[in-house]
């Protein structure tokens, strides 16, 4: 990872850079499976090497590859840089050592979420546990960060799209079928598989590793995968824009209420136990409905920014053309 | 002994990569991609803050006692796709940048900005 790290500071082709950047992701991702974080992993080798490398993409198709020889004398940077490091690595002496069972993490809540969750939640992983239900306000706040940076995105980018004609598109897809014959009949197959998974790790993250955040992910890449592929057009015509926006609301929306329908029967904001008249039942119902909001929100977000930027460059593109043909 | 704390010199030097090329370099993408590994590596501290030797999995299971630490696992799992909303609004401002300068080079972009300035400043002393 250093290596990576090392030749990303050294590379003057961005192209190359953010190809490194999918690497980086991608080793990052084995080695949170290493340190035994499951989960953590799954989200990790979803979004570091999958969408954030596209993304890079795009906008590096719209602002150009090269980066130019820096002028500026980096050793002032250099040294501010060995002196923090120095610093920090004075700082590790003192650390708990890799590993050891009796470090301080270790022993604050931890032991109650491992111990007590069976009994309190019914849930065997104990990651879901925590997240959907003890600490439900935490990830509330994560869901309305990543639906703001949506926002965001959709504020900053959004373009008023014209009507694009039904021959346009099905030329583009005569071209395409030419060029990528074989990826394209590849990929048809395997959509439907990544979707169907995406599903299964949504519903099976109360047993196993999974759970909203990383289904909503793999679902986004999936829907992603087919934009690539088939053409922005082709995509728009079976997932609509609107429609997307309002399952990101919805999403946050049904996360809220969850709070409030607690809130309401008596029980604390995020206090799934009042919601049924067993508590273990009125958790997983909770857990299971919060899951669906974290899904929500978080696929159709990812879905809005990688439209937003693919079809600012499909407006750069047609720029382009005009000014090619005008001269002429 | 000292190898126990490897992962941690490990962080640190990812850590630091990112802030020199953070400081050091002047195209924003790069800045952002900087961003990415700094943020990276300390996903990678968190994480193997959590480890406890011969634990596994935090899925509970019969016939296991030792658990890694859950807890940031869960907050290492909200962060990066956090994470991936804030930097594609960063990407998105470099677009927009990109747009209104027609360049993504720092010292360019202050170039254009000094040139205005310095330009409505005659204009008011006319």
């Amino acid at each position: 990872m250093v290596i990576v790290a090392f030749a990303i500071i050294r590379m003057k082709d961005l192209f190359a850079v953010v190809m490194l950047l999918g690497i980086y992701g991608l080793i990052s991702a084995s080695f949170f499976i290493v340190m035994d974080a499951v989960d953590v992993a799954f989200t990790e080798a979803a979004v570091g090497a999958g969408i954030s490398t596209l993304l890079m993409l795009v906008v590096i198709a719209m602002t150009g590859r090269k980066e130019k020889a820096n002028r500026h004398k980096p050793f002032s940077a250099l040294f501010i840089v060995l002196v923090t490091g120095g610093l920090l690595i004075y700082g590790t002496l003192d650390m708990p050592h890799i590993g050891a069972v009796d470090a301080p993490i270790h022993k604050h809540v931890a032991p109650r979420y491992i111990n007590d969750s069976m009994a309190e939640i019914g849930v065997p992983n104990i990651v879901t546990s925590v997240l959907a239900s003890y600490r439900a306000f935490d990830t509330f706040g994560e869901v309305v960060v990543i639906f703001t940076a949506g926002i965001g995105v959709l504020t900053l980018l959004s373009v008023a799209r014209r009507k694009e004609s039904e021959e346009e598109i099905s030329s583009i897809n005569d071209s395409m079928h030419e060029q990528h014959l074989v990826i394209r009949i590849v990929a048809k197959m395997l959509i439907p598989f990544i979707f169907l998974f995406a599903l299964y790790v949504q519903f099976h993250g109360d047993f196993g590793p999974g759970g909203g955040f990383q289904a909503g992910v793999i679902f986004a890449a999936a829907t992603i995968l087919y934009a690539m592929l088939f053409g922005l057009s082709t995509a728009r015509k079976v997932i609509n824009q609107t429609f997307i926006q309002l399952i990101a609301a919805i999403g946050v929306l049904l996360y809220g209420s969850v709070g409030i329908v607690s809130l309401m029967s008596g029980g604390n904001f995020f206090d799934y136990n009042v919601l049924a008249s067993d508590p273990i039942a009125g958790q997983h119902l909770g857990i299971l409905l919060i899951e669906w909001g974290v899904g929500c929100t978080v696929a159709s977000v990812m879905i809005i920014i990688f439209f937003n930027f693919a079809g600012r460059q499909e407006l750069h593109q047609q720029k382009e053309r005009v000014q090619n043909q005008e001269p002429s | 002994m000292l190898m126990d704390l490897f992962n941690h010199w490990v962080v640190i030097t990812l850590m630091m990569s990112g802030l020199y090329i953070v400081i050091a370099q002047g195209n924003l993408i790069k800045k952002i991609v900087g961003l990415a590994v700094f943020q990276t590596s300390v996903f990678i501290f968190y994480i193997s803050m959590a480890k406890v030797e011969g634990g596994t999995a935090p899925i509970l299971a019969d016939g296991i006692t030792q658990y890694s630490n859950p807890l940031p696992h869960v907050l290492i799992l909200t962060a990066i796709v956090v994470g991936i909303a804030t930097t594609a609004l960063g990407l998105s401002l470099v677009v927009r940048i990109k747009e209104a300068y027609g360049s993504i080079e720092e010292d360019e972009i202050q170039q254009q900005d000094n040139q205005a300035l310095s330009e409505s400043n005659l204009e008011k002393e006319a």
